[in-house]
């Protein structure tokens, strides 16, 4: 959109936003998860939610538009001092930090290389001396083969929820400030994009292109899991841009440039970053899955769906099998869980 | 009304390039279907070309897709390559599917609200820290891990479930899949039920028939209630489609002979019609449950009519 003047930009600004508002809801609870909402039930949202933090917030600076990044600042600050008081809150961040620990280093946690010193003949014997763990089908120590398996699952997790958010800022900062036919486009492919049922679009794809690894993983998940971020994104700067704040920026002749990324993007991030939080956590239990079902990640690759894969046909007799990683896993997932719903409780004053 | 011929439209686009989509990733496979279908023989040109010929394998993409389309929409799904046509091959692997996701789906509702409604009502509770914990559990634990441990538990520890296959009929063989399959739904449906009821809890008008005296049952029952379960009806509606297409993993462990399965079968086996067949269908299942809660939600909620 080319600068106009203050006046200009305002009327187009207000004519524009019956239409668009009306579509979406800034999102309050994350449970009601905008993947569910259909347009209908956006528009009551949008009118009986009540502010959230983000809202009151914003509106708290009123006209001196560079007090917004301040109060975004002090949202975060209080955020941070709820959460220093919370058990989950550490709980969760323990266990995340060993966890990407364990990732980043793993030597220092295995014993063993991955698939390394495997003795064939220990195949699949409970934990006893010298392997806390038990071994694994190929004969490996188990513990070790769980260590290397975390690093699949915390870079696929981590890496998709990063790109996935770097798609849904983009697309619903541009989408929701300019509305009109770009809008609607994004809108429609998000939808199409919606419409892919997970497990059998994933599976389609890997198995059409054999072969692939970690960051091929990475691109299919991204492909099928950027829409959610993206609806609730374009929701909130919907939500945001019509505020008194940015049509203060605008009078004082703030670019659109600087106006969505110094004044929108920090006043509607929050909701987002909370569901990429549980989003990283979703993206690990789905590729896990994707392994488990023989179309993820192929061996010598190493991590905690192939190997429950694997138990799958053992575990009535080796129970050990399926418990330890299905352990690690679900340790990892919930922290992510968890951690997301902390965070959002702390930055939703409403619950206080 | 003009509300209903408005979603209708926006659906159709999406329904048209998410189905090609589809058709068009499958169709990418790499391999030729015609001659994979003949195996190590050689095969003469001619057999070649009118078997291209029949399936319109020699037409651009798009004039293929064209083609298929105008089969589903008069029930014709197409022919596997060995000419066994799909519809006749998924017409009893669809009842499996669909009476699992309708258990699945009744549990999610019953059980779903119901500790909805126990956890929203008193707020901080001790009923309401389990539900949350015990949620928030159920939805990190990747299905297939609760599957097999609900296997294990429950049908072969403990006995109370058929363990495995369809012998015993609906809905006695299809309890415990169903249970495993609605889990993370359940969870999500007694999370949302909860905070909707508990937002709701707070509202004007509920303060308001505190004042005019009435009974807290029929405040909850009557008033709360109806207003806080209009996003579950929406997560309900939606999810039907989501469970029809989530079955795969849970067909696997208990070894249902379902659409799941065999699309999972098909996919490795390069079987492009099967695949675009149930996929496509999945689709429309998916587009008309999402337009079915729209529509819906028009009559639970007048202000969306009027607006």
């Amino acid at each position: 959109m080319p600068e106009f003047p203050p006046e200009a930009t305002d009327r187009t600004a207000s004519e524009r936003a019956p239409e668009t508002a009306s579509e979406t809801m800034p999102e309050t609870a994350f449970e009601t998860a905008s993947e569910t909402m259909p347009k209908a039930a956006q528009k009551t949202a949008q009118k009986s939610a009540p502010k959230t933090a983000y809202d009151t917030a914003a509106e708290d600076p009123g006209e001196d538009p560079g007090e917004a990044d301040k109060a975004g600042g002090s949202l975060w600050r209080d955020a941070w001092m709820e959460l220093r008081g919370r058990f989950v809150f550490w709980m969760s961040a323990v266990i995340l930090v060993v966890a990407g620990a364990m990732a980043a280093f793993p030597d220092v946690f295995a014993g063993m290389g991955p698939n390394e010193s495997c003795d064939l003949r220990m195949s699949k014997h409970g934990p006893g001396d010298g392997a806390v763990f038990g071994y694994d089908i190929q004969g490996c120590d188990y513990w070790s083969q769980i260590v290397h398996g975390t690093r699949a699952s915390i870079m696929i997790g981590v890496a998709v929820t990063v790109f996935a958010l770097l798609i849904a800022v983009a697309l619903g900062l541009f989408g929701g400030y300019y509305g009109g036919v770009l809008d609607a486009l994004i809108s429609r492919i998000t939808d199409v994009f919606f419409g892919i049922p997970f497990v059998l679009g994933a599976t389609v794809v890997l198995v059409a292109f054999p072969g692939h690894g970690m960051w091929a993983m990475t691109l299919v998940l991204v492909l099928l899991g950027w829409t959610t971020m993206t609806r609730l994104m374009r929701g909130q700067v919907i939500a945001v841009k019509d505020m008194d704040f940015v049509a203060a920026a605008r009078m004082l002749g703030a670019g659109d440039r600087r106006i969505m990324f110094r004044h929108i993007l920090p006043n509607a991030i929050a909701p987002v970053f909370v569901v990429a939080m549980l989003n990283v956590g979703n993206v690990i239990a789905g590729e896990a899955t994707l392994d488990y079902l023989g179309v993820g990640l192929q061996y010598p690759d190493v991590s905690w769906g192939l190997q429950l894969n694997v138990a799958q046909t053992f575990f009535a007799e080796y129970p050990h099998l399926l418990v330890f990683p299905a352990l690690f896993l679900t340790a990892t997932v919930l922290s992510f869980l968890m951690l997301g719903d902390v965070v959002r409780d702390a930055l939703d004053p409403k619950l206080r | 009304m003009r509300y209903a011929v408005q979603r209708l439209i926006q659906a159709v686009p999406v329904f048209v390039v998410t189905t090609f989509l589809i058709y068009t990733m499958v169709f990418a496979l790499p391999g030729d279907p015609i001659l994979a279908l003949a195996g190590d023989k050689p095969v003469p040109e001619q057999v070649l070309d009118v078997l291209r010929e029949r399936y319109h394998l020699n037409d651009p993409l798009l004039v293929q897709y064209g083609y298929y389309m105008l089969g589903v929409f008069r029930g014709d799904l197409g022919e596997t390559f060995t000419g066994q046509p799909v519809s006749e091959l998924l017409q009893d692997r669809w009842a499996v599917t669909a009476q699992l996701a309708v258990t699945a789906w009744i549990f999610e509702l019953v059980v779903g609200i119901g500790l909805g409604v126990l956890a929203g009502l008193r707020r901080g509770g001790a009923a309401d820290t389990a539900v949350l914990a015990g949620t928030t559990f159920v939805i990190a634990v990747p299905v297939f891990v609760v599957g097999y441990t609900a296997q294990i538990l429950f049908g072969l520890n403990l006995g109370l479930f058929p363990t495995a296959g369809t012998d015993e009929g609906w809905p006695v063989s299809y309890l415990l899949p169903g249970m495993v399959l609605g889990s993370f739904g359940l969870a999500y449906v007694a999370r949302l039920t909860r905070t909707s009821l508990v937002e709701n809890l707070r509202a004007d008008y509920v303060r308001t028939a505190t004042a005019k005296g009435l009974g807290r049952r029929r405040i909850v029952g009557l008033h709360a209630l109806r207003n806080s379960l209009i996003p579950v009806v929406t997560y309900l509606g939606i999810d039907f489609g989501n469970l029809m297409a989530g079955a795969v993993v849970t067909e696997g462990i208990f070894n249902l002979p379902g659409i799941g399965q065999q699309v999972f079968q098909s996919i490795q086996l390069q079987e492009g019609p099967v695949v675009v067949g149930v996929v496509t269908l999945l689709v429309m299942i998916f587009i008309v449950a999402n337009l079915v809660v729209d529509l819906l939600y028009g009559v639970l909620d007048p202000r969306i009519r009027r607006a």
